[in-house]
C-alpha cells in the first residue's frame, strides 16, 4: 500500500490554495493586502502558486502609516515588480492632511487606529469586494474566531456573534452591494509554520527579520528603533543592541527583541523556545483586554 | 535544549496534521483539559498566562481560569460561555494538531456539527461520577453523523472514583451498549484520565497501574490517520481554469482546484462531468515542477490531452467507482439559521465548487439527538434541529453518499436574500 500521508505544512500549503482559488472565483475584484511583513510575503509565495503559471489575478493593496522602515519599502517595491504585480499604496499621511482622520495626540499617539479608516477608504476607491489578509488565528485571542471568509458590513464592521459557520472546505462569500469579505488563508497555520515554511520553500525576508546591532529605546516596555520617528524623549537613553523584529509594523510601535539569531534555522529555534507571543511586544494590544476585538469590529486587519 | 527544539528546525518536514474537536458543557472539565494540553506542550505563552491571571483576579476566580484561554470575544468572557467553535493550535514533535473546540450544550449543536465537519478525531468528554448521560449520546452522535473516524473517549475525573478501575469497566460498556445503537464509529479507544491533576493526559497515570493503555497525548500523536482520506475513488472538483496569455504559455490551460479523493497520474482516462466528455491527463502542475501522482487533499493544476469544456462546478472523475449525478438528493440537515424551515423552502445549493438552486420537497424525520429517537409529528427545523429532508436542485450534481466521501458528499444551504448560510447537509 502506497504511503498518502501529507506533512503538516503541505496540508496548510494547500489549504491556503484553494482558499486563495475560491477567492479568485467568488469576488469581482478581490486585493491582497500586503504589510511588508513575512505573514504578507508567505501570502504572496501562495498566491504565486495557486496561480502558476498565469500572474497573481488582483492587485497589492500597501496601508501606509507613513511610520515604515527604509527595508520594507524596499522589499515591498521590488517583489512588486518581480511578481508583475500592480501594487496600490494608501496613505494615512494623506487622510491626516486631507482631515479625514484625526491624528492621535497623546504622548503614547499611535497611527494604528488611522489605519482603519485609510483602509476602509482604498477597499471603497479601488471598489475590492474581498481583501486577503494575512491574520492568522493563532496570534490573538479574537482572531481565533476569525472565518476564512469574514463577512464585513457595509461599514466595514465586523459582528464575531453573528459569523457565518464554516464547515468542510465551503465557503459562502455571497453578499449584497456595498459590503466586503476579509479573506484569511493562513486561519490554521502558527508563527512556526510559517518559519518552517519560508526556511522549506527559501522565500527571501527583510533583513529586520534577522539579528543586527541597531540602536533603540526602551518605551514602556517595548524596544524602539531610533529612527526619525522615534527620538529619545527625557530619561531615556539611546542604547546599540544587537535585536531583530518578529513583526513589521509601524516603527512607533512595533518593538524590538534581543536577540543573535541571525539565520533561518536559529529564528526557528527561538520561536521554538520563545515564553511570549509574536503580539506580545505590540504596544496596540496591550491598551485592553480586547483592544484587537474592538478594532476588527471597527474594520481592522 | 529539549527534543521539541531541535525537532523543530530538523524533524518538521516529516510531521504530520492532527484534527480534532472537543464538546463539552462548563463543569466537565473541558477547558482544564484543553488547557493542559497546551499548556504542558508549551503553546501557552507567558504573556497569555499573565493576562489570563490578571482577567481571573478581575472576576474574582479563585483559580487561574483557562478556559479565558479559548474564550476569546468579550461577550463569552462576561457571560462565562463558550458561544463559538474556537481554533487552538499546538504542536509536539511528532505532529501538530488543531483543536475545533466547541461548546457541548444542546443549544450550541451547530457549532458541534461544525468543528466535527473538518475533524479526524473527537475527544468525547464523560465524568467519571455520572457515567453514560446525554450530552455523552449527543456527542457521539454528532461525531458519527459527521463521519469522524476517530474517537476518544475519555473517562473524567478518575480521581473522584478513587481511581476505580471497575468504574472504568462499567463506564466502557454503558457506552458499547449505547453505541451499538449508532452503527459504525470506526475506532474508539477509552482512556481513564484526570484533567486536573493531569493523569494519563500527557504522562502515564501513577494511581491507575491497571490501566495498560496510551495517555491522551500519546494516543493523538501515534493514532493512524493516512487511510483517513478517500484515496479509491477519484474525484477533482474543477475550481479555476488557470490561461496564462503570456508567450511562454501561450495555450496553456489547466484546471486547477483541491483533490477531493483517489489519486491522479499522468495518462489516466477521465471523464468530465455532468458533460460526460473524455480525455487524457496531460500533465499534473505545480510552481515546483510537475507531479508523478496527486492525491486528496493537495490543490494542484491538471492539464488535458485534448480541449474540451470544462469550467468552474464541474467535476473530474476517473471511470472506476464513478460517483452519482442527478438532481434528486436525500441527505440529513443541520439547521443553523434562527429562520425556521417550514415544509418546502427555497435555497442556493453550494456543493464542492458548484452553486445551484435548490427546493426542499420533503421533510422525512428529525432526530432526537439525546435519545436518537426519530421525531415524525413535528417536522418544522428550528436552529440546531438534525433530521432527514429529500430536495431537487435546478441543475444536476455530481456527487457521492457523504459515508463514502466528505468533500464529494456534503453541501450548504444559503438564503437567497440575506445571503447567511442556512444549514449544512450530509448526502445519504
Amino acid at each position: 500500500m502506497p504511503d498518502y500521508n501529507v506533512t503538516h505544512l503541505n496540508q496548510l500549503e494547500s489549504e491556503a490554495i484553494f482558499v486563495l482559488r475560491e477567492t479568485a472565483a467568488q469576488f469581482e475584484k478581490p486585493v491582497l493586502l500586503f504589510s511588508g511583513g513575512k505573514d504578507s510575503i508567505v501570502m504572496i509565495h501562495l498566491a504565486r502558486k495557486a496561480f502558476w503559471p498565469a500572474r497573481i489575478p488582483f492587485p497589492l493593496l500597501h496601508i501606509d502609516t507613513g511610520h515604515n522602515f527604509r527595508e520594507t519599502t524596499d522589499y515591498r517595491d521590488n517583489l512588486a515588480s518581480d511578481i508583475g504585480a500592480k501594487l496600490v499604496v494608501g496613505s494615512v499621511q494623506k487622510a491626516i492632511d486631507e482631515g479625514r482622520v484625526l491624528e492621535e495626540k497623546s504622548q503614547n499617539a499611535s497611527r494604528n487606529a488611522l489605519q482603519i479608516q485609510t483602509l476602509l477608504d482604498s477597499l471603497e476607491e479601488g471598489q475590492y469586494d474581498a481583501a486577503l489578509g494575512g491574520g492568522r488565528r493563532d496570534e490573538e485571542k479574537a482572531r481565533a474566531k476569525e472565518r476564512f471568509f469574514s463577512h464585513r458590513d457595509e461599514f466595514g464592521q465586523w459582528d464575531p456573534k453573528n459569523q457565518r459557520p464554516e464547515l468542510w472546505n465551503i465557503f459562502n462569500g455571497r453578499m449584497t452591494a456595498g459590503e466586503h469579505f476579509r479573506v484569511f488563508p493562513l486561519s490554521n497555520w502558527t508563527e512556526m509554520d510559517v518559519w518552517q515554511y519560508m526556511k522549506r520553500e527559501n522565500i527571501p525576508l527583510p533583513s529586520l527579520y534577522f539579528a543586527h546591532e541597531r540602536e533603540v529605546v526602551i518605551r514602556n516596555g517595548t524596544m524602539l528603533a531610533v529612527s526619525e520617528f522615534v527620538q529619545p524623549r527625557e530619561g531615556e537613553a539611546i542604547e546599540t543592541r544587537r535585536v531583530r523584529f518578529r513583526t513589521m509594523g509601524d516603527a512607533t510601535i512595533t518593538g524590538a527583541v534581543d536577540s543573535n539569531a541571525d539565520t533561518m534555522d536559529l529564528i526557528i529555534e527561538e520561536v521554538a523556545a520563545a515564553i511570549e507571543t509574536e503580539r506580545g511586544n505590540r504596544a496596540d494590544d496591550k491598551r485592553s483586554e480586547s483592544a484587537m476585538e474592538d478594532r476588527k469590529k471597527q474594520g481592522y486587519f | 535544549m529539549t527534543t521539541g527544539e531541535k525537532s523543530a528546525v530538523r524533524g518538521y518536514l516529516d510531521m504530520d496534521l492532527l484534527r480534532f474537536t472537543t464538546a463539552g458543557s462548563v463543569d466537565d472539565g473541558k477547558s482544564t483539559l484543553i488547557g493542559r494540553l497546551l499548556y504542558d506542550s508549551k503553546a501557552i505563552f507567558k504573556d497569555q498566562l499573565e493576562a489570563i491571571e490578571k482577567t481571573s483576579e478581575q472576576r474574582g476566580d479563585e483559580n487561574m481560569n483557562l478556559a479565558l484561554l479559548t474564550d476569546g470575544l468579550r461577550a463569552e468572557r462576561e457571560q462565562g460561555i463558550t458561544i463559538d467553535v474556537a481554533y487552538r493550535y499546538f504542536a509536539t514533535p511528532r505532529r501538530k494538531f488543531i483543536i475545533a473546540d466547541t461548546p457541548g450544550h444542546i443549544q450550541y449543536t451547530r457549532n458541534m456539527v461544525t468543528g466535527a465537519s473538518t475533524a479526524n478525531l473527537a475527544i468525547v468528554l464523560v465524568d467519571a461520577r455520572k457515567g453514560v448521560i446525554e450530552q455523552t449520546c449527543r456527542h457521539s452522535f454528532i461525531a458519527n453523523l459527521l463521519r469522524i473516524q476517530h474517537v476518544v473517549i475519555a473517562i473524567n475525573k478518575m480521581d473522584l472514583v478513587e481511581w476505580s478501575e471497575e468504574r472504568f469497566e462499567e463506564i466502557k460498556e454503558e457506552f458499547r451498549r449505547f453505541a451499538s445503537r449508532l452503527g459504525n464509529i470506526v475506532d474508539v479507544t477509552f482512556i481513564p484520565i484526570s484533567a486536573l491533576k493531569g493523569d494519563n493526559v500527557v504522562d502515564k497515570s501513577e494511581n491507575m497501574p491497571w490501566y495498560q493503555g496510551p495517555s491522551l497525548l500519546y494516543h493523538l500523536e501515534t493514532v493512524y490517520i493516512g487511510s483517513d482520506e478517500n484515496h479509491v475513488s477519484a474525484r477533482f472538483p474543477v475550481q479555476w481554469v488557470i490561461r496564462p496569455h503570456s508567450d511562454e504559455y501561450h495555450d496553456f490551460r489547466g484546471y486547477a482546484g483541491r483533490i477531493g479523493g483517489g489519486v491522479f497520474k499522468p495518462g489516466d482516462d477521465i471523464i468530465v462531468h455532468p458533460s460526460g466528455f473524455g480525455a487524457k491527463i496531460k500533465a499534473i502542475h505545480t510552481m515546483d515542477g510537475e507531479l508523478q501522482e496527486a492525491f486528496a487533499p493537495l490543490s494542484t493544476t491538471i492539464t488535458l490531452d485534448r480541449e474540451i469544456d470544462i469550467s468552474r462546478g464541474d467535476m473530474i472523475v476517473k471511470a472506476n467507482n464513478p460517483p452519482e449525478v442527478g438532481q434528486d438528493i436525500e441527505a440529513m440537515v443541520c439547521w443553523f439559521s434562527d429562520k425556521p424551515l417550514n415544509g418546502r423552502g427555497r435555497f442556493i445549493l453550494r456543493h464542492t465548487t458548484k452553486e445551484t438552486k435548490a427546493i426542499i420537497r420533503d421533510v422525512k424525520y428529525k432526530v432526537d439527538i439525546n435519545t436518537l429517537h426519530k421525531i415524525e409529528d413535528d417536522l418544522e427545523f428550528r436552529r440546531n434541529d438534525i433530521g432527514r429532508v429529500s430536495l431537487r436542485t435546478a441543475a444536476p450534481l455530481v456527487y457521492d453518499s457523504y459515508k463514502v466521501n466528505r468533500t464529494s458528499g456534503s453541501f450548504i444551504l444559503v438564503d437567497p436574500f440575506s445571503n447567511e448560510t442556512m444549514g449544512a447537509a450530509m448526502i445519504i
